[in-house]
């Protein structure tokens, strides 16, 4: 089977650890990924801040980068969203004005195969059990829309379970929204940073060292606000806590 | 003092009692709504209320546990929840047919029926109603209509008076306040303060509170029992909305707690009932779906404690005279927009706002409408039109966590809806504003960010730009001040910026899988 | 005012809002899937009315048992220890129900109808009931002779209502539903009124009866005074 890695933009232009760390877990697992270059962004911040026409290109971009690979795995829980859920509904809008036929065919296509990476794990290859090694206390939180429009459910915290060495932590509110929510973060800010301050002292509450989620753009916000609040509590993507072989956070 | 309740009124702390001319008893509610800044202005004043947090953080997760655990008792809850919203659907789909059906029902059982076409229209038409009984005053059950069309402001300007009978509606009038909660409209008052608006606002409009009066729920419960008890048994002139009607038998149905609704639905002579069009539904079978999903959304109960259902009117028992004002003011719009129309389906259960964490920390009167949350969120705008700034800002009220989509009993995809509205703002559209089809424009106060939304596509869009700029931000990532100027100080005043990597994944990528590119 | 024309505005407004909904689509080809429970869970007439009594329980409302012959006896014990002294009845509640009561009985009906300062003064109120609902703790009062107007249930402080188990117990809001008739006015009662204003919180006692109390009574089914309405034949 050929394997596409959509990393994102966020991971790729600020997070280069976590698409290094999916690269490690699922070659440790025999799965041989690849990166196409011409991909960059899957849409989400233009399609959601109301810019549905401008998320076309970048919409059919997708399609073209991974159109011959059998299974893409991204590392966010809000970017395979953004294909599952609202490449098909941009599809249809398009539709209704007379365009489309290829947006339809992308969406069609990027729906059947596109999995968060949890969900590619232990759906896709079967496994809860990724032989990591992780000696550190973690809380989990479990991001808006991994645990509602993908529907996750307990597949991220089965894969942390097994791993050696880490001892989860529960957290307070989990399936409260951090308070990021995209361009949310900056338009009302300061209802996003109630939000956040509101996560990162359940986090710090657990005593736990790292707080772990599937999206990275979540943890920049509760990370964000961890550090200027001083916490101990550090963020940290789940890719990197399942490679993980050494046991070092950072 | 949250922000929302910046605008309203000051100095009317007497009651109507001491408004003999009837004209000067403030402005209306709805004039106080407009003009009211733009959410993030409002929620960022409401947001560090902390009283008003703690106490919208307490009755918000009082009340979450509680609804969980009452939907779980019903193991068809999904399957009840489709059928909402397949009935609600069934129904908008064939508004006009079940409209006249109504009317018909309900005039064959001795009711009349009037069609306002907007909150003007609808107060006139209840002024002139009321008027004609010759009474000057009103008894009212909670009705989220005629706070949407500002009717007590309209009929204190013909000089009744309107008495709200709702327990929370009682602390919002008598503490000169506005709703922010569609159930509970005093939800941002603890019991200290409700007891304080008691004792000092009582008198000024009846039977004053007990001496001594206590904070305890029982007692503030006692206290308006005793108060609202005169007005009950001398009301000639019963006002409310209703929260269905059945177009097959002309039924009309009020789910309440209190005994209020009773009160104004069986002892007056003349009952007016203002109902928005969409609270239609088909069949009188069609209640066992929402007489299952309304209550325990609503106030985590397997039943309200009193439901009543009347049809017409009944010779001997209850009114003589029953009234039926059909409200549109807005609601045809709304359904012209395919995406936009299944906020028609809701049933004001306030289940999307008690799960909200927006509304959790802003407080509703930061949504500048008696419908607060993420329903109002996409009810106002459609019912308004996307009028001014804050009708702009509402669509943003959200970070799209889904929370509300996922407690909906009628399966109302809020968030679809949030993002379509987002569209119209940004990107402009066919919309249609009472009645007719118009083309708007994008929003003027979006431009820069649309230029630079235009930009971020552009770059993503040419992958080599992307790995340019991303190299460059690499280059100068120790140059990054902590504290960002301009628009991105929104960021970094509550938030560490990310630290920069020397190398971005694709560069990574390609120095160590030999790609060239 | 001219509310027709309004009439003609809004129903124009509300079909060409529909422009997208088929010509040829009749009301009801909407599909409503109705693939939801009847009831929840199977449930012996035994185990109905215990569900019944521990819903009604737990919503505050006081749940006594009795037979038809110890009936009389335990109405005149309740209103004596309520220490009520003026009782309102519909004037087709049945004679012997309050024949052992030691109180002033006063009949309320359409034409001695009773005036909302009247009842203001009256202790308490004996009706019987249309049907009561297990699943969820309710009973529906219907107006029929035996519960009369909808408000001598209401002004009272103090409701007694009785439940024949035999013949007036259903498990679920379908079947209430589907023995009520819409044409008469109904009132569901679940526990005394209550309120959850202050702070989300639910406490009982606002301006209905703050004491409500439900009397099952065993016994043989009587014909049934439900109303052959039935909207789905």
């Amino acid at each position: 089977m050929r394997v596409g890695l959509f990393v994102t933009c966020v991971n790729d232009t600020l997070y280069p650890r976590t698409g290094q760390a999916v690269v490690t877990l699922l070659e440790r697992l025999g799965v041989r990924v690849d990166f196409p270059m011409e991909q960059s962004c899957c849409g989400q911040p233009l399609f959601n801040t109301g810019y549905r026409h401008e998320t076309e290109p970048l919409m059919l971009r997708y399609g073209a980068a991974f159109r011959d690979h059998d299974y893409v795995v991204t590392p966010s829980g809000s970017c395979a969203a953004m294909v599952r859920d609202n490449y098909p509904r941009l599809a249809a809008k398009a539709a209704a004005e007379g365009r489309g036929d290829e947006l339809s065919e992308v969406a069609a296509a990027a729906v059947a195969k596109t999995y968060e990476l949890t969900e590619f794990l232990v759906d896709v290859l079967g496994v809860t059990d990724v032989g990591a090694y992780f000696p550190h206390t973690v809380t989990y939180h479990p991001t808006c829309h991994g645990l509602r429009v993908l529907g996750l459910g307990d597949r991220p915290r089965r894969l942390l379970e097994q791993v050696k060495g880490l001892e989860l932590r529960e957290l307070a509110g989990a399936e409260e929204c951090c308070g990021f929510g995209g361009t949310f973060a900056v338009k009302n800010p300061a209802v996003s940073a109630a939000m956040g301050s509101d996560k990162a002292r359940a986090a710090t509450a657990t005593g736990a060292q790292a707080v772990c989620a599937v999206d990275n753009s979540c943890l920049m916000h509760i990370g964000g606000i961890l550090s200027r609040e001083g916490s101990a509590v550090r963020p940290v993507h789940i890719a990197e806590v399942l490679a993980g072989e050494e046991g070092d956070l950072r | 003092m949250s922000s929302g309740r910046k605008g309203r009124h000051v100095g009317s702390a007497t009651g109507p009692s001491d408004q003999a001319d009837g004209g000067s008893l403030g402005r209306p509610h709805s004039a106080t709504y407009l003009g009211m800044p733009a959410f993030p202005q409002a929620a960022a004043v409401s947001t560090r209320d902390s009283r008003l947090r703690s106490n919208l953080r307490h009755a918000t997760h009082t009340i979450r546990a509680k609804r969980a655990q009452a939907v779980a008792e019903l193991a068809d809850w999904d399957r009840l929840r489709s059928a909402g919203a397949a009935i609600k659907d069934r129904t908008l789909r064939h508004l006009d047919h079940y409209l006249v059906q109504l009317e018909e029902s309900v005039t064959r059982a001795g009711g009349r029926v009037h069609w306002a076409a907007d909150a003007a229209e609808a107060n006139r038409i209840v002024t002139e109603l009321v008027r004609a009984t010759g009474e000057t005053e009103v008894v009212k059950v909670k009705s989220m209509t005629t706070q949407e069309i500002g009717l007590n402001e309209a009929l204190e300007r013909a000089g009744i008076h309107a008495y709200e009978t709702d327990l929370a509606e009682l602390i919002v009038q008598l503490g000169d306040d506005l709703p922010s909660h569609i159930l509970v409209p005093a939800i941002h008052r603890n019991r200290g303060e409700i007891r304080d608006i008691f004792r000092d606002r009582m008198a000024n409009w009846g039977r004053p509170a007990p001496e001594g009066l206590s904070d305890r729920s029982a007692d503030l419960a006692e206290a308006a029992r005793l108060h609202l008890r005169e007005k009950f048994l001398r009301a000639k002139v019963g006002v409310s909305g209703a929260n269905f009607m059945v177009a097959e038998t002309g039924t009309l149905v009020i789910v309440e707690s209190e005994g209020n609704g009773r009160m104004c639905l069986t002892l007056p002579e003349t009952l007016i009932s203002v109902v928005g069009i969409e609270k239609v539904v088909p069949t009188w079978r069609d209640l066992e779906v929402f007489l299952q999903t309304l209550p325990r959304s609503s106030t985590a109960e397997r039943m309200n404690p009193y439901t009543s259902m009347w049809t017409g009117t009944t010779d001997g028992d209850g009114p003589r005279f029953f009234h039926l004002v059909l409200l549109d003011n807005g609601r045809t719009d709304t359904l012209a927009d395919q995406v936009g129309r299944q906020a028609l389906r809701c049933i004001r259960c306030s289940a999307c706002l008690n799960v909200c964490p927006v509304y959790e920390r802003a407080g509703g009167h930061a949504y500048g409408s008696p419908y607060p949350g993420p329903i109002g969120a996409i009810l106002t705008p459609q019912l308004r039109g996307l009028a001014s700034p804050l009708e702009e800002s509402l669509p943003y009220a959200s970070s799209l966590c889904g929370a509300c989509f996922e407690v909906c009993p009628v399966a109302i995809d809020i968030p679809e809806v949030l993002v379509h509205l987002r569209e119209r703002v940004v990107e402009g559209g066919v919309v249609t504003l009472r009645g007719t089809r118009t083309v708007i424009k994008p929003a003027r106060r979006h431009r820069a960010e649309r230029a630079m939304m235009r930009a971020a596509r552009w770059t993503f869009d040419h992958p080599g730009a992307l790995r340019h700029g991303q190299r460059l931000l690499s280059r100068t990532r120790g140059l990054l001040p902590g504290r960002l100027p301009g628009p991105g100080r929104a960021w970094t005043d509550t938030r560490e910026l990310p630290d920069v990597p020397a190398e971005s994944f694709r560069d990574w990528w390609a120095r160590t899988r030999g790609d060239a590119t | 005012m001219n509310t027709a024309a309004s009439r003609e505005r809004i129903l124009g407004r509300v079909r060409r809002a529909l422009a997208d909904v088929p010509h040829d689509e009749l009301p009801e080809g909407h599909p409503v899937a109705r693939d939801y429970l009847s009831t929840h869970g199977q449930h012996t007439p035994i185990e109905s009315v215990d569900l019944l009594a521990r819903n009604l329980t737990d919503y505050r409302a006081l749940v006594h048992r009795s037979d038809e012959a110890g009936l009389p006896v335990l109405l005149s014990r309740l209103l004596a220890a309520r220490g009520a002294r003026r009782v309102v009845v519909p004037t087709g509640l049945p004679d012997r129900w309050l024949a052992e009561a030691p109180v002033d009985i006063v009949t309320d009906s359409a034409s001695a109808a009773l005036s909302p300062g009247e009842l203001d003064a009256i202790d308490s109120v004996v009706t019987g009931c249309a049907l009561a609902i297990a699943e969820t703790g309710t009973v529906v009062l219907d107006a029929g002779p035996d519960q009369g107007r909808r408000s001598i249930s209401l002004v009272p402080d103090h409701h007694l209502c009785v439940v024949r188990i035999a013949d007036q117990v259903v498990d679920s809001v379908p079947q209430a539903l589907l023995r009520l008739a819409p044409d008469r006015p109904l009132t569901w009662i679940s526990g005394p009124s209550a309120t959850s204003d202050i702070e989300l919180d639910r406490v009982e006692g606002v301006h209905g009866p703050r004491t409500l109390e439900v009397i099952l009574v065993a016994g043989d089914p009587r014909p049934t005074s439900a109303y052959p309405f039935d909207v789905r034949s």
